[in-house]
C-alpha cells in the first residue's frame, strides 16, 4: 500500500508497468496488487487530468438532479466516469459526499466546490476554463 | 457527583483558563467591531472565501480596524454565507446569503458608518429592544443546543476560544476522579451511542475498563459516510476542541492510553482543523505525557480513511487502521472486549465523545432530564433535500419529525407536497405523511423500519420518485459491499438489477416479491451492518409506497416524472409564445427548434431529459412539461 500510494503521488496514477513492477519486488501474484488498487477509491488507473471534476452523487445531489449534472459533464467533456479527456485536461468521477448537502447539486473542481450547479452552469464553467487557457496561450505567445 | 480536584491540576487549569479569558475578553471589550465569516466546507461552497477577502479589503480601504474571525458552521446552512458582526453599541447582527458586493455594503455601511443594514439581516443574535432577534423565528421553540453550542461561535482554530467558553474544564475535574465514577456518571446519564445503533455508552465503558488489559484503545469514529450526513463534518470544523476533550475523559475513564480519530479523506478541511486542535492541545499540556501536570498520559493521532462507506463499520475501522483492506469481521467478540491489535477498544462516533464534557460538566441528571424514556438528550440532524431551511439542527429527542420538518426546517419549498422523508442514509428507511407525527428516537424510529443511522434527514416531495430513491441508495450499498458475504454481494446485485428494470418500465409484478423475499434473505445472510441493513430503502418504500411500483410496472409510469426512461418533455403549442425562445438558447444539446408557426418543438430523438427547458420557460407561459409515460407525447406534424 504505502509503496502504491508513493507511485501514485509522483506519477498522480498507476499505470500497469508500475503495478506490475511492484508485483515483481514483492514477490506476489500481479492479481494481489491489482485487487488491493481496486478495493480502494484512491487509486486511479488513467493518468489524471489538469482539472479534476468530481461530481457528488450524495443522497441530496442525486435528489436535486446530481445525476443530470453528471450528465452534463459527460456530454461536454465526452467521457465516462473515471475517465479523462483525450487532451488531459479535465479528468471526471463522482464522489459519494461531500458533506455540503445545503448546497446540491454539489460539483468539486480541483479544490473549488461549486454550489447549486446546473446544466447550463457547467457551461459556463468549462467556457470560463477556455477562456484561462485562451488568455494563456496569448500571454505564452 | 464529588468532585475533588487535584491541586496541581487545578493551578495548571486555572492559568490555562485565566489567560485564554483575557484574549477572549480583549476580542469583544475592545471596543473595535468583530465581524466573523462562517467558513466551513458549506459556507466555502457558497463563497465564503470571497466575503472574507472582500471584507479584509474594504476595512482597509475605509481604513478601519475590524477583529475578522473565521468560525465554523452556525447549522443555518441555507443561508450560507453568513457573517455576523458584533458592534459596540448594537446587538450584535447575524447577515445571511451575503455576497462579496453585500459585505462590502456592511463594511461601509454598518462598521464605519451606523446603519446595521437590516435588508440583509436574517436577525439580531440576542435579544435586545431595537431589532428582532433570530431566537424570536419558530425554529427556536424547538431546538435545543448542546453540541453545536459553540458552532459558528468560536474560532475552531484557536484553543483558547475553546477554554473561555468553558472548555477542558471537566478533564480538569475529571482527573481528580475515580475512572469508575465516571463511566458510572456516564451510564446514569443515559447518553447512548449516535452512530447510530444507539448502544449505551456507559456499558460500553465499562466492559472495556474492567478488562484487565494493560493496553486499550479508544478510537473516535469520524468516518460519516451516509451521503446526507454532515453533522459530524460540522462539529469536526467548527468545535474540534469539544472531541479531543470527549476522547481524553474517555481515555481516562476506561484506561486507554492512545487515541485514534479516523476522519474520512473527502473532509480535507475537517482534517486540517483537527490536526491543528491536536497541535495546539499538545503545546498547552492537555495531551501528551502527564495532562496538566497530572500522572494521565493519553495521546491521539489522526488516521485518514481511505474512502469505502463499509469502514464506519467498526470491526472494519479496525481492520483499516491495521493497514489491511477495511473488512468487516463476526462479532463477538466486540471490539469493547478485543479489538484494535486484538486490544479491548472502545469505538465512539464524534457526536458521541463531545457530549461526554457536557454531561461530567452539567451532571447526568441535567442530560437524562431531556428526551425520551428510553433515549436521552439530544439529537443533530442534517437536513437536507426538498426543505426550505437546510442545515443542521440539534433538537430534544421526542420531538416529532413533523416539528423538525416544518417548524424547524420552514417545510417544502415552492408550495409542493410533502411526500417522505428518508432518515439514516442507505441504511435507514423512507417515512410516508403517516408516520409524520412519531416522536423521533431510537426505538421508534426502528419500529417504523427505518432507524436513526447517523442522523442524515433527507426530505422528498411529490417530485421525488421513490423508487428511484430505493434504487439510488442499492447501488450505493451495492458498490460499497465489501463482498465478504455472498448475500450481500450477490442480492444487492440482483435487487438493483430488478429496481432498474422496474425504473426502466421493463419488470413483472412478480418481481416485487423477489424484491422482498430477497430484502429479508440479505437481512439474515450478513454480517455487518451494511448488509443487514441494506434493503431497508426497499422494504419502507414497498411497505408505504408499494402503488408507486405497480404503476411503473403496469403502466410504465414515473408518477412523480422523475426516471429518465419513463418520461418525455413536451411543449405545450397552445401556451407557447411565439415571440419567446427562452427554451431555444438554453438547450444543452439543441433539440428545440421553431416550426412553420414559429411554435417551438422538442426533438425526441436528441433530448437528453436534462430539464433545462423546464427551467427557462418564463413562468407566464409554462409550456414545458413532463409526460409520462412517454407515449403520451402526441405526434407532431
Amino acid at each position: 500500500m504505502p509503496i502504491l500510494q508513493q507511485i501514485q503521488g509522483r506519477l498522480g496514477y498507476l499505470p500497469r508497468e508500475a503495478m506490475l513492477e511492484v508485483a515483481e519486488f514483492l514477490n506476489i501474484p500481479e492479481m494481489d496488487v491489482y485487487s488491493v488498487v481496486t478495493f480502494y477509491n484512491q487509486f486511479r488507473l488513467n493518468p489524471p487530468g489538469k482539472h479534476s471534476v468530481r461530481v457528488c452523487l450524495g443522497t441530496a445531489c442525486h435528489m436535486k438532479g446530481g445525476y443530470i449534472i453528471l450528465d452534463a459533464w459527460k456530454r461536454r467533456l465526452g467521457i465516462d466516469r473515471g475517465e479523462t479527456t483525450p487532451d488531459r485536461e479535465f479528468d471526471l468521477d463522482t464522489v459519494a459526499c461531500v458533506g455540503c448537502c445545503a448546497m446540491a447539486p454539489v460539483t468539486v473542481i480541483d479544490d473549488g466546490v461549486e454550489g447549486k450547479t446546473s446544466p447550463t452552469r457547467v457551461d459556463g464553467i468549462l467556457l470560463s476554463y477556455q477562456l484561462q487557457k485562451d488568455e494563456k496561450n496569448k500571454e505564452s505567445q | 457527583m464529588t468532585v475533588a480536584v487535584l491541586p496541581s491540576v487545578a493551578s495548571a487549569f486555572q492559568e490555562l483558563r485565566s489567560r485564554a479569558l483575557s484574549r477572549w475578553r480583549e476580542l469583544w471589550d475592545s471596543g473595535k467591531p468583530v465581524i466573523t465569516v462562517g467558513t466551513a466546507t458549506c459556507g466555502r461552497a457558497a463563497g465564503a472565501v470571497g466575503v472574507l477577502q472582500a471584507i479584509r479589503d474594504e476595512l482597509d480601504s475605509n481604513g478601519r480596524d475590524a477583529s475578522v474571525i473565521e468560525v465554523g458552521c452556525m447549522g443555518h446552512c441555507y443561508a450560507e454565507p453568513l457573517v455576523t458582526i458584533a458592534k459596540p453599541g448594537y446587538p450584535p447582527m447575524a447577515y445571511g446569503y451575503v455576497t462579496p458586493e453585500i459585505a462590502r455594503r456592511l463594511v461601509r455601511d454598518f462598521v464605519a458608518g451606523d446603519d446595521p443594514c437590516l435588508e440583509f439581516a436574517l436577525g439580531a443574535l440576542e435579544q435586545n429592544d431595537l431589532i428582532p432577534s433570530i431566537y424570536d423565528l419558530p425554529r427556536f421553540n424547538y431546538e435545543k443546543h448542546i453540541l453545536l453550542e459553540n458552532c459558528g461561535r468560536i474560532n475552531p482554530e484557536d484553543v483558547d476560544h475553546y477554554i473561555a467558553k468553558g472548555g477542558y474544564e471537566a478533564l480538569a475535574n475529571v482527573l481528580g476522579m475515580q475512572p469508575q465514577e465516571i463511566v458510572e456518571e456516564v451510564r446514569r446519564s443515559g447518553l447512548r451511542g449516535r452512530g447510530g445503533a444507539g448502544f449505551p455508552t456507559g456499558q460500553k465503558w465499562e466492559i472495556c475498563r474492567s478488562s484487565p488489559s494493560r493496553a486499550k484503545y479508544l478510537i473516535c469514529n469520524g468516518d460519516e459516510g451516509d451521503p446526507g450526513a454532515f453533522m459530524d463534518r460540522a462539529i469536526l470544523e467548527s468545535d474540534p476542541h469539544s472531541v479531543l476533550e470527549g476522547m481524553l475523559i474517555a481515555g481516562y475513564a476506561t484506561g486507554a492510553r492512545r487515541g485514534y480519530i479516523y476522519v474520512r479523506a473527502e473532509y480535507p478541511l475537517a482534517v486540517c482543523r483537527v490536526e491543528t486542535a491536536l497541535r495546539q492541545a499538545r503545546h498547552l499540556g492537555l495531551l501528551g505525557r502527564n495532562i496538566l501536570g497530572s500522572d494521565f498520559s493519553f495521546d491521539i493521532k489522526l488516521f485518514q480513511g481511505s474512502g469505502a462507506f463499509v469502514c464506519g463499520e467498526e470491526t472494519a475501522l479496525i481492520a483499516s487502521i491495521e493497514g489491511k483492506p477495511g473488512v468487516p469481521h463476526h462479532r463477538p467478540p466486540f471490539p469493547a472486549t478485543k479489538g484494535l491489535h486484538g486490544k479491548p477498544t472502545v469505538i465512539n462516533n464524534v457526536k458521541t465523545l463531545a457530549y461526554v464534557p457536557r454531561i461530567v460538566k452539567n451532571g447526568a441528571p441535567w442530560f437524562a432530564s431531556m428526551g425520551t424514556e428510553r433515549s436521552k438528550g439530544t439529537a443533530v440532524f442534517a437536513l437536507a433535500g426538498k426543505v426550505i431551511n437546510t442545515g443542521l439542527t440539534e433538537v430534544p429527542m421526542g420531538t416529532t419529525l413533523r416539528q423538525i420538518i416544518f417548524e424547524v426546517g420552514g417545510g417544502i419549498p415552492k408550495g409542493k407536497r410533502f411526500k417522505a422523508v428518508q432518515i439514516g442514509g442507505p441504511s435507514g428507511g423512507c417515512l410516508p405523511e403517516s408516520a409524520l407525527d412519531l416522536p423521533v428516537d431510537f426505538d421508534s424510529l426502528r419500529e417504523a423500519g427505518a432507524m436513526m443511522g447517523s442522523g442524515g434527514m433527507v426530505v422528498l416531495d411529490e417530485d421525488d420518485c421513490m423508487v428511484e430513491v430505493a434504487r439510488y441508495f442499492l447501488e450505493f450499498t451495492q458498490r460499497e459491499s465489501c463482498g465478504k458475504c455472498t448475500l450481500c454481494r450477490l442480492g444487492t446485485r440482483h435487487m438493483l438489477e430488478i429496481l432498474e428494470d422496474i425504473t426502466r418500465g421493463r419488470a413483472q409484478v412478480e418481481d416485487l416479491n423477489t424484491l422482498a423475499e430477497l430484502a429479508e434473505d440479505i437481512k439474515a445472510g450478513s454480517l455487518c451492518g451494511l448488509g443487514k441493513t441494506a434493503p431497508n430503502p426497499v422494504l419502507t418504500t414497498l411497505r408505504y409506497f408499494r402503488d408507486e411500483y405497480e404503476a411503473h410496472i403496469k403502466e410504465g409510469r414515473c408518477p412523480a416524472l422523475m426516471c429518465l426512461d419513463l418520461i418525455a418533455y413536451y411543449i405545450l403549442p397552445d401556451k407557447c409564445e411565439r415571440s419567446c425562445d427562452a427554451c431555444v438558447g438554453t438547450c444543452t444539446v439543441e433539440a428545440i427548434s421553431e416550426n412553420k408557426k414559429r411554435i417551438k418543438v422538442i426533438d425526441q430523438e436528441k433530448c437528453v431529459k436534462c430539464g433545462t427547458c423546464l427551467d427557462a420557460c418564463p413562468p407566464q407561459y409554462n409550456a414545458v412539461i413532463k409526460l409520462s409515460p412517454p407515449d403520451r407525447v402526441p405526434a407532431t406534424g
